[in-house]
């Protein structure tokens, strides 16, 4: 396993140092690069798809390979969001200000098609989606998901934070040239 | 099961009892609302009956109701009372069960409270209230229990429409 994850690395750093000759500076890649291996993740676990979590996150499937492995239970101290399953309305503002406590770079990705789109849950309490109320970076399809597909949807997300493409990336790159665009004075 | 308990109920309250019937061995008295607390009262005072255990409130909305392989005449109408709220004894002593059902006009869907006879109800109670919009009357706290305060409406009605949501928050850009 050591090795494995070892040589992933470091073909990922090539990857990386032809990405940041092309497309970025060296500052953004390299951070990026340490973000996406260094994912601290809050699960925001509220029904059976945590059970699938618990498979992932345990030594099988190991999400310590991918750096996502130390769980935070406040949500001051993470920057991954997982969404592991049904949010009613209810809910719907405890999610939101969960979302909102994080750090900044965050990302969040909806484990499940209830976090994703509300599953067969049509009904007066259920929310069709978490993205109704943050924005979600990653979807899981499946009731419940395979680990398989957690961890693909864990990689999928690695490629994002590398570009830079995350939503909240994205809003910090936005405020940025804004705020420099005002300082010059050029709108 | 014997109708030890239906029997013993009718001639004591008989005046109360509207009809009695058993489903599945299950004994139900159906009761006039204005008698309920008296009944319950006597259910659980009474030695012989002793019913101590208060297993659920809840209600059914008989809006639209066709019941299958019945004749027409039994099926739902206008003047029929719309809600029927059931509420199921058992007594741990004599280990013998009963079920009331009140009927309830869909404009007059208020029934006496009878959680001051058994605490337990207290929570079911709400439970009803809030999915059904029945009101207990003389409930120490009648207050919505698993739905939030702003919520319009009660959705277990059979005419509450099934895709309507009550959002609490949305993000802001896609509003």
């Amino acid at each position: 396993m050591g090795v494995e994850l070892t040589s992933t690395r470091i073909a990922d750093a090539a990857a990386w140092a032809k990405h940041v000759r092309e497309k970025q500076n060296i500052v953004d890649g390299a951070t990026n690069w340490g973000r996406k291996f260094s994912l601290f993740t809050y699960p925001f676990v509220t029904a059976c798809c945590g059970m699938e979590f618990m498979s992932v996150a345990a030594p099988k499937y190991d999400l310590a390979r991918f750096g996502a492995e130390f769980p935070r239970f406040s949500p001051r101290q993470s920057d991954l969001l997982m969404i592991v399953g049904t949010i009613t309305e209810k809910q719907g503002p405890a999610l939101r200000r969960v979302w909102e406590q994080m750090a900044e770079p965050k990302w969040v990705i909806a484990f499940g098609v209830c976090a994703s789109t509300g599953g067969f849950y049509q009904n007066y309490s259920a929310m069709p989606g978490a993205d109704q109320v943050i924005p979600v970076d990653v979807y899981i399809p499946g009731c419940p998901p395979r680990p398989e597909q957690v961890l693909d949807a864990l990689m999928l997300l690695q490629d994002r934070i590398q570009q830079g493409t995350g939503h909240s990336q994205l809003r910090l790159a936005r405020e940025k040239a804004l705020a420099d665009a005002a300082l010059t004075g050029h709108e | 099961m014997a109708k030890k308990v239906l029997d013993a109920l009718v001639a004591k309250h008989g005046a109360a009892i509207v009809k009695t019937e058993q489903i599945h061995g299950d004994e139900v008295a159906w009761v006039k609302r204005e008698a309920l607390v008296a009944v319950a009262t006597w259910l659980r005072d009474d030695a012989a009956m002793a019913f101590d255990y208060p297993v659920f409130v809840t209600a059914i909305d008989r809006l639209d109701w066709k019941p299958l392989n019945r004749p027409p005449s039994e099926a739902w109408t206008e003047d029929q009372p719309r809600f029927e709220v059931c509420v199921q004894l058992r007594s741990s002593k004599h280990k013998h069960r009963i079920r009331l059902k009140v009927a309830l006009a869909e404009n007059d869907a208020k029934v006496p409270s009878l959680t001051p006879i058994w605490a337990g109800f207290n929570w079911q109670e709400r439970e009803t209230f809030d999915m059904y919009g029945i009101k207990f009357e003389g409930h120490p706290d009648l207050r919505r229990i698993y739905l939030y305060e702003e919520f319009v409406g009660h959705p277990l009605r059979k005419d509450y429409p099934k895709d309507k949501r009550q959002p609490l928050v949305r993000r802001p850009d896609l509003a």
